[in-house]
């Protein structure tokens, strides 16, 4: 028998996160997410953290910054209409320069929308999870062992560029068990935490953690500086995994669950002699442009599949930039497509060509 | 690849009984994923979960044609009956469901597990006996292996429980029409 064990993604983003050294968290319930906060909740005191279920997501939020600033690794967890009541707390942070690792388990919108799994908060994540010039780095996983993996690096991104990062998951991939290992964590050098609020003993000058500059010119400054780093992050940090590009005629572009399910429809329009591929951007924010600009040359034409009614559609058009043809293919609401209606649409595009 | 659906009430062991298959995948080096139904459905309602063992990397882990289906409720049998693959299975407990399919293309299998379970003092293993009987249908899995995982699945602050497990797959596995 292997080391895997068989978790529930939402579990294995827990287990990750303490395993990363992540001590601390702060939440507050919401279906589908909260198996996150439970197992967080039952092992945190155990191995010497704390677990806090806060009065809101408000206050969640700020506690995340209060305990960031103060140099500590933290954590929060929400589903959409959650993520959405910390928004403005996220922008603080990316504002004040610190760390924090935020989990988005997708449920069906606007509003309270539904329950069930869903893509719908695309745009909210990479473009506009707070107000001001800002983002902050996106990670995607497509299984169970990607959730663990992609949650250490979470913390390791976090620290070394001192930016929020978020884990862009769904309701599907938050609840369905998969065999896990925990095993190997690539290791990172990581920098020196020397802004914290944590007690200088009268050694140093103080440190301030703050996202308030009155002058316009400061706050210019500081936000060129960030986007540097932005930049720093689309070039070293940018991940995406290709299943038979090579010779595709029609590539589909798919993140997350409908990833995995793009590529069951791959693999069916294959059996049929359709030549298809896949194109799975883990990183949401950076987005593989450089990547995807070049498979333009080699591919007719792209499919997004998302479950939305089309949000990463637009990245991946600005990133072909009208080489080639990009269309979208969605299911919404809580609804996930099959690989059969997938397929239905590969092969009308087929008979485009 | 084999898609697994289990389906019934709330609280029949429903869940439990696909996180069990899972594992017998995963110790026999497959492929597993395990996706159940959640949300007001599952108090007292309907309950089902997926369950798919492949040998290649899954894709959708949900499960909308069965290649086996085992169903504990009435709700469960009208709506997922007719969604079993050609050549498939069915798994039904009779006791708890006065209806038989009248497809020719599937496998069906009729089991009181219900009854059996309060009839040899295994209340609440209904599940386990219809599983018993399941693996005896599909023969997909060594019946050993599975008793093993069974028993290991049993909380170990439980020892009596997992005697009454093994009991009723056995049950369930030994159990003829």
């Amino acid at each position: 028998m292997s080391e895997k064990v068989l978790m529930k993604g939402n579990e294995a983003i827990a287990e990750a996160a303490m395993r990363a050294g992540c001590k601390l968290f702060f939440g507050y319930p919401i279906t589908p997410q909260t198996d996150l906060s439970e197992y967080l909740a039952k092992q945190m005191p155990k191995r010497g953290g704390l677990m806090l279920q806060a009065e809101s997501e408000v206050a969640a939020i700020n506690m995340v910054l209060g305990a960031s600033a103060a140099g500590e690794r933290v954590m929060t967890s929400s589903s959409s209409p959650g993520v959405s009541l910390k928004s403005e707390g996220i922008s603080y942070i990316v504002g004040s320069d610190i760390p924090c690792v935020i989990v988005n388990v997708q449920r069906g919108g606007p509003g309270l929308g539904g329950i069930q799994p869903a893509q719908s908060d695309y745009f909210q994540a990479t473009k506009a999870l707070g107000h001001g010039d800002m983002h902050i780095i996106v990670l995607a996983p497509a299984n169970i062992q990607e959730m663990a993996l992609l949650t250490g690096e979470a913390f390791d991104l976090a620290d070394i560029y001192r930016t929020p990062v978020m884990i862009l998951a769904d309701g599907a991939l938050g609840q369905m068990m998969e065999p896990v290992d925990f095993g190997a964590k690539p290791v990172r050098e990581l920098p020196a935490k020397d802004w914290a609020c944590n007690g200088h003993g009268h050694k140093r000058l103080r440190n301030i953690v703050n996202s308030l500059y009155i002058q316009p010119e400061e706050l210019e400054r500081l936000n060129i500086e960030r986007f540097e780093r932005y930049k720093k992050i689309e070039e070293n940090e940018v991940k995406y995994e290709e299943y038979l590009t090579e010779d595709a005629e029609i590539t589909l572009v798919a993140y997350g669950i409908t990833a995995r399910i793009a590529r069951t429809a791959v693999k069916l329009a294959r059996a049929e002699g359709i030549k298809a591929g896949l194109f799975r951007p883990i990183t949401l924010y950076p987005f593989p442009k450089k990547q995807l600009f070049e498979l333009a040359d080699k591919t007719n034409r792209f499919l997004s599949v998302e479950m939305s009614m089309g949000q990463m559609v637009d990245d991946v058009k600005l990133a072909v930039e009208f080489k080639k043809p990009v269309t979208h293919y969605g299911r919404t609401g809580g609804v996930i497509p099959s690989p059969e209606e997938i397929l239905d649409e590969i092969r009308r595009l087929r008979r485009e060509i | 690849m084999s898609g697994f659906l289990f389906a019934g009430f709330g609280g029949q062991g429903i869940l439990f009984s696909g996180k069990l298959l899972a594992k017998i995948g995963l110790a026999h080096g497959k492929q597993v994923s395990w996706l159940p139904s959640y949300g007001p459905e599952m108090r007292g309602g309907t309950a089902n979960c997926s369950v798919i063992i492949d040998d290649e990397p899954i894709g959708s882990p949900l499960v909308t044609k069965p290649d086996v289906l085992v169903v504990l409720n009435l709700p469960s049998f009208e709506k997922f009956e007719k969604t079993v693959k050609k050549g498939g299975v069915l798994i039904v407990d009779s006791s708890l469901i006065d209806k038989k399919s009248e497809r020719k293309d599937i496998n069906s299998y009729y089991i009181p597990a219900s009854m059996l379970a309060s009839e040899n003092g295994l209340e609440g293993l209904a599940n386990v006996i219809i599983f018993g009987h399941m693996m005896k249908a599909t023969g997909i899995f060594d019946y050993a292996a599975v008793e093993k995982v069974l028993v290991d699945s049993t909380p170990k602050s439980k020892p009596q429980l997992a005697e009454l497990n093994a009991k009723a797959l056995s049950l369930g596995y030994g159990w003829q029409e």
